[in-house]
């Protein structure tokens, strides 16, 4: 057979000689090695008190945007829903009426907008698919639950805080991502 | 009059027995928690560090937790031996700390009070018999659990201990005539003079063998075939939970203080301080200052043989069965026994004024 690659190695298959049936000096070697990992610098992070920062581009928990006077900018053309390949997202259009011009930024808004997280595969399509720079993957991943329908992140979960009313919680929910247009 | 025993003696050595009793306690349960952190540190991580500052109290979470669970007797054991089992484990390594030397003596109320709970003329003997002993609290709480895992360990536990009890007693037997003596006492008073008057001078081949067969006496890594987790779920405690599986534990770590305990005494001086002379020491600063000395000096050494137990753990993988018989019968006990036959001849050589 012709070898792939030239890393091949023939394993030796001597019998041992007195020194290593000894056993004691490829201890001896194994714990030299064990001791001097004691001194070795530890990968490890106090997780609470520490966090390790994500990567720019880290797909986390979805978010709902708002534009800056927090009017939301989700028109439900449902292509969020399309570009989904593992049907997580589903949403129930509604119309605008009068006097909710300050809550909604064009006449069609999401009544009902549902992420299924159990469901979700976090691949950021929905992201990519929105015209309306209205869904965006936050810096957050979905915590743990103990129930199923705790899974299923309704308009309440996801919408971004006011950015008026609630500036904190706002800056804090847009993360170093999400671009406000 | 020859054996006078008086209340003071009583209460003397009561108070003796109570300290030592609690000390090997609190010892063995940060053992445990000592063994989690350098094997955390071996293997670059952290360790236990939530309970208490550093984690301290992890071992009294540890037990507590213990303390809490349910209490499960299996129902075709036979009750009796199942609780037996692990008091006897416990019971036994527990015994071993009545002969060990922890110091000199203190001189409290106009009396010497010897830091030894029970000078007996044949310590070592005493020691080893209570070693022997260990191996029916496995054997019993094995047996009991009617479960054929269990079964497996205590018996492993059995051959292995025996097998290895012979080696280091042969390696015992060439100390021992170096010494002339069984008294730990006395062995430890001889290695008083020079640092390398310490029997590890004498019997460095003896101490080896010794140290191994310790480990296997105390069923640590690598001879922990009694209760290889990956082979025996957990061999001889498979069945025990709560505080019995507490004390099973608690007794491996007891066995392995005791047990660096009596090789520090009989190799490496007990609680003798290196290049210090330590008579005149006593004269200096009073005989209370010296055996408090001496007793964290002994306790010093101990812990340098606990670690040493913990990084030969988080070193060496499990020998296989046949290759922990191998190392038994046909390397350590012939070994001692051409060991013990050296030292012979040369003791009679010496006697002999070097003439054959």
């Amino acid at each position: 057979m012709q070898a792939l690659t030239n890393r091949a190695q023939q394993v030796e298959r001597k019998p041992m000689s007195l020194l290593e049936r000894a056993y004691l000096p490829a201890i001896f070697r194994g714990m030299a090695i064990t001791f001097g990992h004691m001194f070795k610098k530890r990968p490890t992070i106090n997780y609470p008190e520490v966090r390790r920062p994500f990567s720019p581009v880290f797909r986390g928990l979805h978010i709902l945007n708002r534009d800056e006077e927090g009017r939301e900018n989700c028109t439900a053309c449902g292509l969020c829903a399309v570009a989904c390949p593992a049907e997580a997202i589903t949403m129930e259009a509604a119309e605008r009426s009068a006097g909710e011009e300050k809550l909604y930024r064009e006449e069609k808004y999401a009544a009902k907008y549902e992420i299924n997280m159990l469901r979700c595969i976090f691949c950021g399509l929905c992201e990519e698919a929105c015209p309306k720079d209205a869904i965006y993957l936050s810096e957050t991943f979905a915590p743990a639950n103990f129930q199923r329908k705790g899974f299923i992140y309704g308009k309440d979960d996801l919408l971004i805080p006011h950015p008026i009313t609630e500036p904190e919680a706002h800056a804090k929910a847009k993360g170093g991502r999400v671009s406000l247009k | 009059m020859l054996l006078s025993i008086g209340l003071p003696l009583i209460i003397e050595k009561f108070v003796l027995i109570v300290i030592v009793v609690m000390s090997s306690l609190v010892i063995a349960m940060y053992a445990t928690f000592a063994e989690r952190k350098v094997a955390a540190i071996m293997q670059d991580r952290r360790g236990p560090n939530r309970a208490g500052p550093f984690g301290l109290l992890q071992p009294l979470a540890d037990g507590l937790k213990l303390f809490f669970k349910e209490e499960i007797i299996p129902n075709l054991s036979s009750k009796l031996l199942f609780i037996l089992g692990p008091c006897l484990a416990m019971l036994t390594a527990m015994m071993t700390g009545a002969v060990i030397p922890w110091g000199d003596k203190v001189h409290f109320f106009g009396r010497d009070i010897s830091l030894q709970i029970a000078d007996v003329n044949i310590g070592i003997l005493y020691v080893f018999g209570v070693v022997s002993l260990g191996v029916y609290g496995i054997m019993i709480g094995s047996w009991a659990s009617n479960n054929k895992f269990s079964l497996m360990g205590g018996l492993r536990a059995a051959s292995q201990i025996i097998s290895y009890e012979l080696a280091m007693g042969i390696a015992l037997i060439a100390l021992l005539m170096t010494t002339g003596t069984l008294s730990l006492k006395e062995i430890v008073q001889q290695q008083q003079e020079h640092w390398y008057s310490w029997n590890i001078i004498k019997q460095p081949l003896g101490f080896l063998i010794f140290l191994i067969c310790a480990f296997a006496e105390c069923n640590r890594t690598p001879f922990d075939l009694p209760e290889a987790e990956n082979e025996l779920i957990g061999g001889y405690h498979t069945e025990y939970s709560s505080m019995k599986l507490g004390f099973y534990l608690f007794a491996e770590y007891i066995n392995m203080f005791l047990s660096s305990s009596v090789m520090v005494s009989l190799f490496f001086g007990g609680y003798d301080i290196p290049f210090i002379n330590d008579a005149s020491l006593a004269e200096n600063i009073g005989t209370n200052w010296v055996a408090l000395i001496h007793t964290a000096v002994f306790l010093f050494k101990a812990a340098c043989f606990l670690f040493l137990f913990m990084w030969v753990r988080w070193t060496i993988p499990r020998f296989r069965y046949d290759q922990l018989m191998n190392l038994g019968w046909k390397v350590l006990i012939p070994l001692a026994l051409i060991n013990m036959l050296a030292t012979g001849a040369f003791i009679l050589l010496q006697q002999n004024n070097w003439h054959f």
